[in-house]
Protein backbone atom coordinates (compact mmCIF):
# COMPACT_ATOMS: atom_id res chain seq x y z
CA UNK A 1 0.00 0.00 0.00
CA UNK A 2 1.13 3.37 -0.37
CA UNK A 3 -0.85 6.23 0.56
CA UNK A 4 -0.92 10.10 -0.56
CA UNK A 5 -1.88 12.43 2.66
CA UNK A 6 -2.76 15.71 1.32
CA UNK A 7 -1.57 17.93 4.50
CA UNK A 8 -3.85 20.74 5.74
CA UNK A 9 -2.34 24.22 6.12
CA UNK A 10 -1.70 27.57 5.29
CA UNK A 11 1.60 28.04 3.92
CA UNK A 12 3.23 28.95 7.27
CA UNK A 13 2.45 25.75 9.17
CA UNK A 14 0.67 22.21 9.28
CA UNK A 15 -2.60 22.36 11.28
CA UNK A 16 -2.67 20.29 13.59
CA UNK A 17 -5.57 17.96 11.88
CA UNK A 18 -2.93 16.86 9.96
CA UNK A 19 -1.50 14.61 12.80
CA UNK A 20 -4.82 12.64 13.36
CA UNK A 21 -4.91 11.97 9.14
CA UNK A 22 -1.33 10.95 9.32
CA UNK A 23 -2.57 8.59 12.77
CA UNK A 24 -5.19 7.37 9.74
CA UNK A 25 -2.74 6.65 7.14
CA UNK A 26 -0.79 4.81 9.88
CA UNK A 27 -3.87 2.43 10.76
CA UNK A 28 -4.23 1.83 7.40
CA UNK A 29 -0.36 0.41 7.02
CA UNK A 30 2.27 1.05 3.54
CA UNK A 31 4.27 3.85 2.71
CA UNK A 32 2.86 7.37 3.52
CA UNK A 33 3.93 10.53 0.99
CA UNK A 34 2.67 13.75 1.85
CA UNK A 35 1.44 16.52 -0.41
CA UNK A 36 1.84 20.27 0.21
CA UNK A 37 0.36 22.37 -2.09
CA UNK A 38 0.02 26.23 -1.84
CA UNK A 39 2.02 29.23 -2.16
CA UNK A 40 5.00 30.23 -0.59
CA UNK A 41 4.20 26.67 1.15
CA UNK A 42 7.80 25.91 1.63
CA UNK A 43 7.46 25.94 5.82
CA UNK A 44 4.81 23.64 5.55
CA UNK A 45 6.62 21.43 3.56
CA UNK A 46 9.41 21.61 5.94
CA UNK A 47 7.27 21.37 8.89
CA UNK A 48 5.58 17.72 6.56
CA UNK A 49 9.17 16.37 6.67
CA UNK A 50 9.42 16.02 10.09
CA UNK A 51 6.40 13.89 10.34
CA UNK A 52 6.87 10.51 11.82
CA UNK A 53 7.09 7.73 9.31
CA UNK A 54 6.99 10.09 6.29
CA UNK A 55 9.07 8.90 3.53
CA UNK A 56 8.67 11.43 1.18
CA UNK A 57 7.39 14.96 0.87
CA UNK A 58 6.01 16.59 -2.79
CA UNK A 59 5.53 20.31 -2.37
CA UNK A 60 3.85 22.02 -5.49
CA UNK A 61 4.56 25.50 -4.62
CA UNK A 62 3.01 27.73 -7.25
CA UNK A 63 0.68 30.89 -7.14
CA UNK A 64 -1.72 29.14 -8.70
CA UNK A 65 -2.29 27.02 -5.91
CA UNK A 66 -2.43 30.07 -3.57
CA UNK A 67 -5.25 29.79 -1.47
CA UNK A 68 -5.56 25.96 -2.55
CA UNK A 69 -8.50 26.91 -4.99
CA UNK A 70 -9.96 23.09 -5.80
CA UNK A 71 -10.19 24.34 -9.14
CA UNK A 72 -6.50 23.86 -9.74
CA UNK A 73 -5.43 21.81 -6.62
CA UNK A 74 -7.71 18.64 -7.16
CA UNK A 75 -5.85 18.26 -10.93
CA UNK A 76 -2.63 18.38 -9.49
CA UNK A 77 -3.54 15.96 -6.33
CA UNK A 78 -5.10 13.58 -9.12
CA UNK A 79 -1.90 13.77 -10.93
CA UNK A 80 -0.02 13.05 -7.84
CA UNK A 81 -2.36 10.06 -6.44
CA UNK A 82 -0.75 8.06 -9.70
CA UNK A 83 0.62 4.76 -8.39
CA UNK A 84 -1.12 5.51 -4.66
CA UNK A 85 -3.57 3.41 -3.07
CA UNK A 86 -5.19 5.81 -1.19
CA UNK A 87 -5.13 9.33 -0.99
CA UNK A 88 -6.36 11.07 2.54
CA UNK A 89 -6.89 13.79 3.59
CA UNK A 90 -8.89 15.73 6.75
CA UNK A 91 -12.85 16.05 6.81
CA UNK A 92 -12.42 19.89 7.06
CA UNK A 93 -13.86 22.51 4.95
CA UNK A 94 -10.59 22.38 2.53
CA UNK A 95 -10.49 18.33 2.78
CA UNK A 96 -14.68 18.49 1.83
CA UNK A 97 -14.36 21.42 -1.02
CA UNK A 98 -11.17 19.27 -3.14
CA UNK A 99 -11.50 15.35 -2.16
CA UNK A 100 -14.67 15.03 -4.25
CA UNK A 101 -12.82 16.61 -7.06
CA UNK A 102 -9.62 14.44 -6.82
CA UNK A 103 -12.33 11.87 -6.77
CA UNK A 104 -14.17 12.56 -9.86
CA UNK A 105 -11.02 13.13 -11.96
CA UNK A 106 -9.94 9.59 -10.95
CA UNK A 107 -13.27 8.16 -11.73
CA UNK A 108 -14.05 6.78 -8.58
CA UNK A 109 -16.29 7.15 -5.44
CA UNK A 110 -15.37 8.43 -1.95
CA UNK A 111 -15.50 7.51 1.59
CA UNK A 112 -16.30 10.66 3.62
CA UNK A 113 -15.37 11.06 7.19
CA UNK A 114 -13.99 8.04 8.33
CA UNK A 115 -14.31 7.28 12.33
CA UNK A 116 -12.45 4.27 12.14
CA UNK A 117 -10.11 2.08 9.53
CA UNK A 118 -11.02 -1.77 9.34
CA UNK A 119 -8.74 -2.78 6.93
CA UNK A 120 -6.97 -1.48 3.72
CA UNK A 121 -10.98 -1.14 2.00
CA UNK A 122 -13.07 -1.24 4.99
CA UNK A 123 -13.91 1.85 7.06
CA UNK A 124 -16.36 2.99 9.54
CA UNK A 125 -18.31 6.27 8.67
CA UNK A 126 -20.75 8.00 10.71
CA UNK A 127 -24.18 8.95 8.35
CA UNK A 128 -27.79 10.11 9.30
CA UNK A 129 -26.66 13.01 11.61
CA UNK A 130 -24.22 10.25 13.44
CA UNK A 131 -27.44 8.23 13.92
CA UNK A 132 -25.93 5.32 12.62
CA UNK A 133 -22.34 4.28 12.06
CA UNK A 134 -21.63 1.89 8.42
CA UNK A 135 -18.89 0.17 7.41
CA UNK A 136 -18.59 0.80 4.02
CA UNK A 137 -15.91 -1.46 1.82
CA UNK A 138 -14.66 0.45 -1.56
CA UNK A 139 -13.89 -1.40 -4.64
CA UNK A 140 -12.16 1.48 -6.09
CA UNK A 141 -8.70 1.08 -7.68
CA UNK A 142 -7.75 4.47 -5.63
CA UNK A 143 -9.67 4.65 -2.25
CA UNK A 144 -10.16 8.69 -1.76
CA UNK A 145 -11.00 9.02 1.38
CA UNK A 146 -11.08 11.90 3.94
CA UNK A 147 -11.03 11.61 7.80
CA UNK A 148 -12.77 12.97 11.42
CA UNK A 149 -10.00 14.02 12.55
CA UNK A 150 -11.09 13.07 16.63
CA UNK A 151 -10.93 10.20 15.60
CA UNK A 152 -7.93 9.41 15.61
CA UNK A 153 -5.15 10.72 18.07
CA UNK A 154 -3.05 12.64 16.77
CA UNK A 155 0.47 11.62 15.84
CA UNK A 156 3.72 13.50 17.60
CA UNK A 157 4.98 16.42 15.25
CA UNK A 158 8.47 15.45 14.76
CA UNK A 159 10.76 12.27 14.74
CA UNK A 160 10.69 11.92 11.08
CA UNK A 161 13.33 13.33 8.15
CA UNK A 162 12.21 12.51 4.49
CA UNK A 163 13.20 14.54 1.71
CA UNK A 164 11.37 17.17 -0.06
CA UNK A 165 10.48 17.25 -3.61
CA UNK A 166 9.37 20.05 -5.55
CA UNK A 167 6.21 19.60 -8.32
CA UNK A 168 6.89 21.47 -11.01
CA UNK A 169 3.52 21.48 -12.79
CA UNK A 170 1.34 23.97 -12.45
CA UNK A 171 -2.36 23.44 -13.29
CA UNK A 172 -4.40 26.80 -13.91
CA UNK A 173 -7.93 25.44 -14.60
CA UNK A 174 -8.87 29.21 -15.17
CA UNK A 175 -12.67 29.32 -13.80
CA UNK A 176 -12.04 30.50 -10.66
CA UNK A 177 -9.84 33.14 -8.32
CA UNK A 178 -10.06 34.19 -4.86
CA UNK A 179 -11.49 37.55 -3.94
CA UNK A 180 -10.90 38.14 0.01
CA UNK A 181 -11.32 36.34 3.07
CA UNK A 182 -12.63 37.13 6.73
CA UNK A 183 -10.51 34.93 9.07
CA UNK A 184 -11.51 35.37 12.59
CA UNK A 185 -8.68 35.82 14.61
CA UNK A 186 -8.64 34.34 18.39
CA UNK A 187 -6.71 34.40 20.74
CA UNK A 188 -7.98 31.38 22.02
CA UNK A 189 -6.86 27.61 21.42
CA UNK A 190 -8.83 26.43 17.78
CA UNK A 191 -11.96 25.30 18.45
CA UNK A 192 -11.60 21.62 16.49
CA UNK A 193 -8.04 21.12 18.54
CA UNK A 194 -9.20 22.65 22.31
CA UNK A 195 -9.39 20.29 25.39
CA UNK A 196 -12.13 22.32 26.42
CA UNK A 197 -14.78 23.72 24.54
CA UNK A 198 -17.83 26.43 25.80
CA UNK A 199 -20.15 26.97 23.97
CA UNK A 200 -23.47 29.00 23.54
CA UNK A 201 -27.01 28.59 22.18
CA UNK A 202 -29.89 30.78 21.42
CA UNK A 203 -30.45 30.99 25.32
CA UNK A 204 -27.50 33.41 25.59
CA UNK A 205 -30.23 35.86 24.17
CA UNK A 206 -27.62 38.11 22.43
CA UNK A 207 -24.11 38.60 21.26
CA UNK A 208 -23.29 41.03 23.72
CA UNK A 209 -23.97 38.67 26.41
CA UNK A 210 -21.47 35.81 25.04
CA UNK A 211 -18.98 38.10 27.32
CA UNK A 212 -19.99 35.81 29.77
CA UNK A 213 -18.82 32.46 28.47
CA UNK A 214 -15.51 33.97 27.52
CA UNK A 215 -14.85 34.43 31.35
CA UNK A 216 -15.27 30.75 31.45
CA UNK A 217 -13.43 30.20 28.34
CA UNK A 218 -10.52 32.35 29.49
CA UNK A 219 -10.27 30.19 32.83
CA UNK A 220 -10.31 27.64 31.15
CA UNK A 221 -8.22 27.75 28.12
CA UNK A 222 -10.96 26.95 26.28
CA UNK A 223 -12.61 27.75 22.82
CA UNK A 224 -15.56 29.29 22.36
CA UNK A 225 -18.19 27.32 20.10
CA UNK A 226 -21.92 27.88 19.26
CA UNK A 227 -25.39 26.32 18.12
CA UNK A 228 -26.85 26.95 14.47
CA UNK A 229 -29.41 28.62 15.95
CA UNK A 230 -26.88 31.03 17.83
CA UNK A 231 -24.83 31.69 14.40
CA UNK A 232 -28.09 32.06 12.37
CA UNK A 233 -29.73 35.16 15.14
CA UNK A 234 -25.99 36.65 14.21
CA UNK A 235 -24.61 36.46 17.78
CA UNK A 236 -21.17 34.97 16.51
CA UNK A 237 -19.49 34.64 13.21
CA UNK A 238 -19.62 30.90 11.25
CA UNK A 239 -17.26 29.20 12.10
CA UNK A 240 -17.84 28.47 15.48
CA UNK A 241 -21.07 26.72 14.90
CA UNK A 242 -20.19 22.70 16.17
CA UNK A 243 -23.36 20.42 14.44
CA UNK A 244 -23.93 18.06 11.80
CA UNK A 245 -22.67 21.26 9.27
CA UNK A 246 -20.80 22.83 11.26
CA UNK A 247 -17.12 21.50 13.37
CA UNK A 248 -17.19 18.52 14.45
CA UNK A 249 -15.44 18.63 18.31
CA UNK A 250 -14.66 16.28 20.37
CA UNK A 251 -12.58 17.61 23.77
CA UNK A 252 -12.27 16.68 26.92
CA UNK A 253 -14.70 18.80 28.42
CA UNK A 254 -17.60 20.52 26.64
CA UNK A 255 -19.98 22.63 28.29
CA UNK A 256 -23.06 23.81 26.56
CA UNK A 257 -24.69 26.63 27.64
CA UNK A 258 -28.33 27.75 27.15
CA UNK A 259 -28.39 24.69 24.16
CA UNK A 260 -31.01 22.68 23.71
CA UNK A 261 -29.69 19.87 22.31
CA UNK A 262 -30.94 19.02 18.73
CA UNK A 263 -29.44 16.01 17.10
CA UNK A 264 -27.73 18.10 14.31
CA UNK A 265 -25.94 19.63 17.49
CA UNK A 266 -25.63 16.67 19.43
CA UNK A 267 -23.57 15.15 16.38
CA UNK A 268 -20.60 17.61 16.60
CA UNK A 269 -20.02 17.46 20.20
CA UNK A 270 -21.66 13.78 21.44
CA UNK A 271 -17.98 12.06 21.66
CA UNK A 272 -16.68 14.47 23.93
CA UNK A 273 -15.50 12.60 27.38
CA UNK A 274 -17.31 14.86 29.58
CA UNK A 275 -20.05 16.87 29.10
CA UNK A 276 -21.92 19.43 30.76
CA UNK A 277 -25.03 20.99 30.34
CA UNK A 278 -26.88 24.20 31.71
CA UNK A 279 -29.88 25.06 30.93
CA UNK A 280 -33.02 26.73 32.45
CA UNK A 281 -35.66 23.69 31.21
CA UNK A 282 -35.04 20.62 33.28
CA UNK A 283 -36.58 18.55 29.84
CA UNK A 284 -34.36 19.81 27.22
CA UNK A 285 -32.61 17.10 25.26
CA UNK A 286 -29.37 17.87 26.10
CA UNK A 287 -29.72 16.74 29.53
CA UNK A 288 -29.96 12.77 28.04
CA UNK A 289 -26.27 13.40 27.00
CA UNK A 290 -25.16 15.31 29.84
CA UNK A 291 -22.60 14.04 32.05
CA UNK A 292 -23.30 16.65 34.41
CA UNK A 293 -26.46 18.55 34.16
CA UNK A 294 -27.47 22.03 35.65
CA UNK A 295 -31.14 23.33 35.57
CA UNK A 296 -30.37 26.79 36.13
CA UNK A 297 -30.75 30.30 34.67
CA UNK A 298 -27.31 30.53 32.16
CA UNK A 299 -27.19 34.64 33.94
CA UNK A 300 -26.33 33.47 37.14
CA UNK A 301 -24.84 30.18 36.78
CA UNK A 302 -22.08 31.50 34.61
CA UNK A 303 -20.83 34.14 36.23
CA UNK A 304 -20.46 31.80 39.66
CA UNK A 305 -19.12 29.02 37.61
CA UNK A 306 -16.43 31.81 36.38
CA UNK A 307 -15.75 32.63 39.97
CA UNK A 308 -15.48 29.26 41.58
CA UNK A 309 -12.92 27.97 38.95
CA UNK B 1 -29.52 32.87 -17.33
CA UNK B 2 -30.70 29.30 -17.25
CA UNK B 3 -30.78 27.99 -13.55
CA UNK B 4 -30.25 24.21 -13.06
CA UNK B 5 -31.22 23.15 -9.57
CA UNK B 6 -30.12 19.57 -8.02
CA UNK B 7 -32.29 18.21 -5.72
CA UNK B 8 -32.35 14.90 -3.50
CA UNK B 9 -35.42 13.12 -1.15
CA UNK B 10 -34.31 12.32 1.64
CA UNK B 11 -35.67 11.50 5.55
CA UNK B 12 -37.25 14.06 6.89
CA UNK B 13 -34.95 16.01 8.74
CA UNK B 14 -37.13 16.03 12.15
CA UNK B 15 -37.45 11.98 12.33
CA UNK B 16 -34.83 10.08 14.43
CA UNK B 17 -33.24 6.86 12.46
CA UNK B 18 -33.47 3.76 13.61
CA UNK B 19 -31.41 0.91 12.29
CA UNK B 20 -32.55 -2.63 11.50
CA UNK B 21 -32.85 -4.97 13.81
CA UNK B 22 -30.80 -7.36 11.12
CA UNK B 23 -27.91 -4.35 10.78
CA UNK B 24 -28.35 -4.02 7.12
CA UNK B 25 -29.66 -0.79 7.24
CA UNK B 26 -31.39 2.31 8.49
CA UNK B 27 -35.30 1.33 8.93
CA UNK B 28 -37.20 3.99 6.21
CA UNK B 29 -40.33 2.08 6.35
CA UNK B 30 -43.40 4.53 6.86
CA UNK B 31 -40.93 7.38 7.43
CA UNK B 32 -41.77 10.88 6.42
CA UNK B 33 -39.40 12.03 3.21
CA UNK B 34 -38.63 15.56 2.28
CA UNK B 35 -36.25 17.17 0.26
CA UNK B 36 -32.93 17.70 1.68
CA UNK B 37 -32.89 21.11 3.73
CA UNK B 38 -29.96 22.31 1.82
CA UNK B 39 -31.52 21.58 -1.60
CA UNK B 40 -34.66 23.67 -0.49
CA UNK B 41 -32.46 26.19 0.34
CA UNK B 42 -30.39 25.72 -3.46
CA UNK B 43 -34.27 26.05 -4.73
CA UNK B 44 -34.89 28.70 -2.72
CA UNK B 45 -31.84 30.99 -3.89
CA UNK B 46 -32.38 30.00 -7.53
CA UNK B 47 -36.16 31.21 -7.46
CA UNK B 48 -35.17 34.13 -6.03
CA UNK B 49 -32.50 34.96 -8.57
CA UNK B 50 -35.29 34.77 -11.09
CA UNK B 51 -37.92 37.28 -9.17
CA UNK B 52 -34.76 39.92 -9.46
CA UNK B 53 -34.76 39.12 -13.01
CA UNK B 54 -31.19 37.35 -13.13
CA UNK B 55 -32.28 34.37 -13.87
CA UNK B 56 -34.58 33.36 -16.92
CA UNK B 57 -35.68 29.92 -15.84
CA UNK B 58 -35.09 27.54 -12.89
CA UNK B 59 -35.24 23.56 -13.80
CA UNK B 60 -35.39 21.13 -10.91
CA UNK B 61 -33.61 18.16 -10.80
CA UNK B 62 -33.55 14.73 -9.49
CA UNK B 63 -31.93 11.80 -9.40
CA UNK B 64 -33.56 8.60 -7.97
CA UNK B 65 -36.99 6.25 -8.02
CA UNK B 66 -40.36 7.71 -9.47
CA UNK B 67 -41.11 8.42 -5.74
CA UNK B 68 -38.48 11.51 -5.90
CA UNK B 69 -41.59 13.16 -7.96
CA UNK B 70 -43.32 14.39 -4.73
CA UNK B 71 -39.87 16.38 -4.08
CA UNK B 72 -39.44 17.87 -7.59
CA UNK B 73 -43.15 18.55 -7.13
CA UNK B 74 -42.07 20.38 -4.33
CA UNK B 75 -39.81 22.17 -5.89
CA UNK B 76 -42.49 23.06 -8.57
CA UNK B 77 -44.45 24.87 -6.14
CA UNK B 78 -41.71 26.53 -4.69
CA UNK B 79 -41.68 28.53 -8.21
CA UNK B 80 -39.08 26.29 -10.30
CA UNK B 81 -40.49 26.41 -13.85
CA UNK B 82 -40.27 22.35 -14.77
CA UNK B 83 -38.85 19.69 -13.59
CA UNK B 84 -36.65 16.33 -14.52
CA UNK B 85 -36.33 13.37 -12.85
CA UNK B 86 -33.72 11.04 -13.83
CA UNK B 87 -35.29 7.82 -13.05
CA UNK B 88 -32.62 4.85 -10.93
CA UNK B 89 -33.28 2.05 -8.95
CA UNK B 90 -32.96 2.89 -5.56
CA UNK B 91 -30.19 6.23 -5.26
CA UNK B 92 -27.27 6.01 -6.71
CA UNK B 93 -23.49 6.45 -5.35
CA UNK B 94 -22.53 10.58 -5.90
CA UNK B 95 -20.22 9.59 -9.12
CA UNK B 96 -23.17 8.34 -10.90
CA UNK B 97 -25.30 11.30 -9.48
CA UNK B 98 -22.77 13.60 -10.62
CA UNK B 99 -22.65 11.87 -14.16
CA UNK B 100 -25.99 11.89 -14.76
CA UNK B 101 -26.31 15.59 -13.64
CA UNK B 102 -23.58 16.25 -16.60
CA UNK B 103 -26.03 14.64 -18.44
CA UNK B 104 -28.79 16.63 -18.32
CA UNK B 105 -26.17 19.89 -17.75
CA UNK B 106 -25.04 19.09 -21.23
CA UNK B 107 -28.42 19.05 -22.68
CA UNK B 108 -29.74 22.54 -20.36
CA UNK B 109 -27.04 24.20 -21.00
CA UNK B 110 -27.49 26.25 -18.02
CA UNK B 111 -25.56 29.39 -16.51
CA UNK B 112 -25.75 28.41 -12.77
CA UNK B 113 -25.86 24.58 -11.02
CA UNK B 114 -27.04 24.80 -7.66
CA UNK B 115 -26.97 22.20 -5.09
CA UNK B 116 -27.43 21.83 -1.14
CA UNK B 117 -23.66 21.24 0.39
CA UNK B 118 -24.73 17.29 1.63
CA UNK B 119 -27.52 15.24 2.22
CA UNK B 120 -28.46 15.03 5.23
CA UNK B 121 -29.03 11.15 5.05
CA UNK B 122 -25.67 10.14 3.94
CA UNK B 123 -23.46 12.88 5.02
CA UNK B 124 -21.38 12.53 2.21
CA UNK B 125 -21.00 16.12 1.08
CA UNK B 126 -19.35 15.13 -2.74
CA UNK B 127 -21.87 15.65 -5.20
CA UNK B 128 -21.83 19.20 -6.48
CA UNK B 129 -17.70 18.88 -6.29
CA UNK B 130 -18.11 15.97 -8.39
CA UNK B 131 -19.97 17.35 -10.88
CA UNK B 132 -17.98 20.71 -10.73
CA UNK B 133 -14.93 18.62 -11.95
CA UNK B 134 -16.83 16.46 -14.55
CA UNK B 135 -17.99 19.71 -15.89
CA UNK B 136 -15.02 21.51 -15.69
CA UNK B 137 -16.46 23.84 -13.81
CA UNK B 138 -15.60 26.73 -11.01
CA UNK B 139 -17.52 25.46 -7.43
CA UNK B 140 -18.32 27.74 -4.73
CA UNK B 141 -19.06 25.36 -1.92
CA UNK B 142 -20.87 25.92 1.12
CA UNK B 143 -21.73 29.58 -0.12
CA UNK B 144 -23.45 32.08 2.60
CA UNK B 145 -23.76 34.69 -0.26
CA UNK B 146 -24.12 34.24 -4.01
CA UNK B 147 -23.75 37.35 -6.52
CA UNK B 148 -23.88 37.40 -10.33
CA UNK B 149 -22.26 40.10 -12.11
CA UNK B 150 -22.18 39.34 -15.48
CA UNK B 151 -20.41 36.34 -16.20
CA UNK B 152 -18.75 35.83 -12.69
CA UNK B 153 -20.39 34.84 -9.81
CA UNK B 154 -19.04 35.85 -6.43
CA UNK B 155 -19.62 33.68 -4.33
CA UNK B 156 -18.86 34.18 -0.55
CA UNK B 157 -18.03 30.39 1.17
CA UNK B 158 -18.25 29.62 5.07
CA UNK B 159 -14.70 27.73 5.88
CA UNK B 160 -13.14 26.94 8.90
CA UNK B 161 -11.69 29.51 9.88
CA UNK B 162 -14.42 32.32 8.73
CA UNK B 163 -15.44 33.63 5.15
CA UNK B 164 -13.79 33.19 2.09
CA UNK B 165 -14.71 34.80 -1.04
CA UNK B 166 -14.05 33.62 -4.76
CA UNK B 167 -15.06 34.51 -8.42
CA UNK B 168 -15.88 32.31 -10.55
CA UNK B 169 -16.53 32.13 -14.10
CA UNK B 170 -20.16 31.29 -15.31
CA UNK B 171 -21.46 28.57 -15.79
CA UNK B 172 -20.70 27.78 -12.68
CA UNK B 173 -21.63 25.43 -9.31
CA UNK B 174 -22.59 26.29 -6.00
CA UNK B 175 -23.35 24.71 -2.83
CA UNK B 176 -25.51 25.79 -0.03
CA UNK B 177 -24.78 26.32 3.20
CA UNK B 178 -27.51 26.84 6.20
CA UNK B 179 -27.38 30.99 5.92
CA UNK B 180 -27.12 31.48 2.16
CA UNK B 181 -31.20 31.94 2.96
CA UNK B 182 -34.21 31.14 4.73
CA UNK B 183 -36.47 29.27 2.46
CA UNK B 184 -39.99 29.89 1.94
CA UNK B 185 -43.20 27.75 2.49
CA UNK B 186 -45.16 26.61 -0.75
CA UNK B 187 -48.79 27.91 -0.56
CA UNK B 188 -51.95 25.99 -1.21
CA UNK B 189 -52.55 27.87 -4.74
CA UNK B 190 -49.05 27.24 -5.50
CA UNK B 191 -49.18 23.52 -4.79
CA UNK B 192 -52.32 23.32 -6.92
CA UNK B 193 -50.33 25.42 -9.76
CA UNK B 194 -47.51 22.94 -9.42
CA UNK B 195 -49.24 19.99 -10.85
CA UNK B 196 -49.75 21.18 -14.17
CA UNK B 197 -46.15 22.42 -14.71
CA UNK B 198 -43.96 19.71 -17.20
CA UNK B 199 -41.79 17.04 -15.19
CA UNK B 200 -40.06 15.28 -17.16
CA UNK B 201 -38.79 11.72 -16.98
CA UNK B 202 -35.21 10.34 -17.95
CA UNK B 203 -33.24 7.61 -17.67
CA UNK B 204 -29.62 6.57 -17.22
CA UNK B 205 -29.42 4.88 -20.84
CA UNK B 206 -31.11 8.21 -22.59
CA UNK B 207 -28.24 10.31 -20.71
CA UNK B 208 -25.44 7.30 -21.65
CA UNK B 209 -24.35 6.83 -18.49
CA UNK B 210 -23.88 3.45 -16.62
CA UNK B 211 -24.94 3.12 -13.20
CA UNK B 212 -22.23 1.41 -10.80
CA UNK B 213 -21.80 1.14 -7.39
CA UNK B 214 -18.18 0.77 -6.05
CA UNK B 215 -19.11 1.35 -2.34
CA UNK B 216 -20.45 -1.73 0.16
CA UNK B 217 -22.26 -1.09 2.80
CA UNK B 218 -21.34 -3.99 4.60
CA UNK B 219 -23.21 -3.57 8.32
CA UNK B 220 -25.02 -0.68 10.19
CA UNK B 221 -25.22 -0.21 13.67
CA UNK B 222 -26.36 2.30 16.18
CA UNK B 223 -23.50 5.09 17.82
CA UNK B 224 -22.21 3.91 20.95
CA UNK B 225 -24.68 5.11 23.58
CA UNK B 226 -23.74 7.79 26.00
CA UNK B 227 -24.34 7.02 29.75
CA UNK B 228 -27.08 9.24 30.95
CA UNK B 229 -25.53 11.56 33.48
CA UNK B 230 -26.46 13.31 36.75
CA UNK B 231 -28.28 16.12 37.79
CA UNK B 232 -26.05 18.44 40.18
CA UNK B 233 -28.20 21.09 41.98
CA UNK B 234 -25.52 24.14 42.24
CA UNK B 235 -22.64 25.19 40.44
CA UNK B 236 -20.38 24.34 43.53
CA UNK B 237 -21.74 20.85 42.93
CA UNK B 238 -20.86 21.04 39.51
CA UNK B 239 -16.87 22.23 39.77
CA UNK B 240 -16.59 20.02 42.87
CA UNK B 241 -17.38 16.90 40.29
CA UNK B 242 -15.49 18.40 37.47
CA UNK B 243 -12.74 18.83 39.95
CA UNK B 244 -12.61 15.67 42.23
CA UNK B 245 -14.81 12.96 39.90
CA UNK B 246 -13.76 13.78 36.26
CA UNK B 247 -10.77 15.60 37.11
CA UNK B 248 -11.05 17.38 33.89
CA UNK B 249 -10.50 20.78 35.55
C1 LIG C 1 -30.15 20.63 7.89
C2 LIG C 1 -29.93 21.14 9.28
C3 LIG C 1 -28.64 21.21 9.77
C4 LIG C 1 -28.41 21.70 11.06
N1 LIG C 1 -27.12 21.75 11.51
C5 LIG C 1 -26.89 22.19 12.76
C6 LIG C 1 -25.56 22.23 13.29
O1 LIG C 1 -24.58 21.88 12.62
N2 LIG C 1 -25.40 22.67 14.56
C7 LIG C 1 -26.45 23.08 15.36
O2 LIG C 1 -26.22 23.46 16.51
N3 LIG C 1 -27.69 23.05 14.87
C8 LIG C 1 -27.95 22.63 13.59
N4 LIG C 1 -29.23 22.65 13.13
C9 LIG C 1 -30.27 23.32 13.94
C10 LIG C 1 -30.85 22.47 15.06
O3 LIG C 1 -31.90 21.68 14.55
C11 LIG C 1 -31.40 23.38 16.17
O4 LIG C 1 -32.35 24.25 15.63
C12 LIG C 1 -30.33 24.22 16.88
O5 LIG C 1 -29.25 23.40 17.27
C13 LIG C 1 -30.94 24.87 18.10
O6 LIG C 1 -30.01 25.72 18.73
P1 LIG C 1 -30.14 26.08 20.27
O7 LIG C 1 -30.09 24.84 21.06
O8 LIG C 1 -29.16 27.14 20.57
O9 LIG C 1 -31.55 26.79 20.33
P2 LIG C 1 -32.91 26.31 20.99
O10 LIG C 1 -33.32 24.98 20.53
O11 LIG C 1 -33.86 27.45 20.82
O12 LIG C 1 -32.53 26.15 22.53
C14 LIG C 1 -32.23 27.21 23.37
C15 LIG C 1 -32.11 26.63 24.77
O13 LIG C 1 -31.69 27.64 25.66
C16 LIG C 1 -32.35 27.46 26.89
N5 LIG C 1 -32.38 28.75 27.57
C17 LIG C 1 -32.98 29.90 27.16
N6 LIG C 1 -32.76 30.89 28.04
C18 LIG C 1 -32.00 30.38 29.03
C19 LIG C 1 -31.46 30.90 30.24
N7 LIG C 1 -31.62 32.20 30.60
N8 LIG C 1 -30.74 30.09 31.03
C20 LIG C 1 -30.54 28.78 30.70
N9 LIG C 1 -31.04 28.23 29.57
C21 LIG C 1 -31.75 29.02 28.75
C22 LIG C 1 -33.71 26.94 26.53
O14 LIG C 1 -34.28 26.22 27.61
C23 LIG C 1 -33.41 26.07 25.32
O15 LIG C 1 -33.20 24.72 25.71
C24 LIG C 1 -29.48 22.14 11.86
C25 LIG C 1 -30.78 22.07 11.36
C26 LIG C 1 -31.02 21.58 10.09
C27 LIG C 1 -32.41 21.51 9.59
Amino acid sequence: MSILLVAEHNDAALNPVTLNVLAAAQAIGGDITVLVAGEGCGAAAEAAAALPGVSKVLCADAAVYGKQLAENVAPLIAEAAAGHSHVLSAHSTNGKNTMPRVAALLDVNMVSDIISVESEDTFKRPFYAGNAIATVKSSDAVKVVTVRHTAFDATPATGGSAAVEALASAHDAGVSSFVNEEIVKLDRPELTAARVVVSGGRGMGSGENFKILEGVADKLNAAMGASRAAVDAGFVPNDMQVGQTGKIVAPELYIAVGISGAIQHLAGMKDSKVIVAINKDEDAPIFQVADYGLVADLFQAVPELEAQI
Amino acid sequence: MKVLVAIKRVIDYNVKVRVKADNSDVDLTNVKMAVNPFCEIAIEEAVRLKESGQATEVVAVAVGPSQCQEQLRTALALGADRAILVETEGFPQPLSVAKLLKGVYDQEQPGLVIFGKQSIDADNNQTGQMFAALAGLGQGTFASKVEIAGDTVNVTREVDGGLQTVALKAPAVVTTDLRLNEPRYASLPNIMKAKKKPLDTLTPEALGVEVKATIETLRVEPPAERQGGIKVDSVEALVDKLKNEAKVI
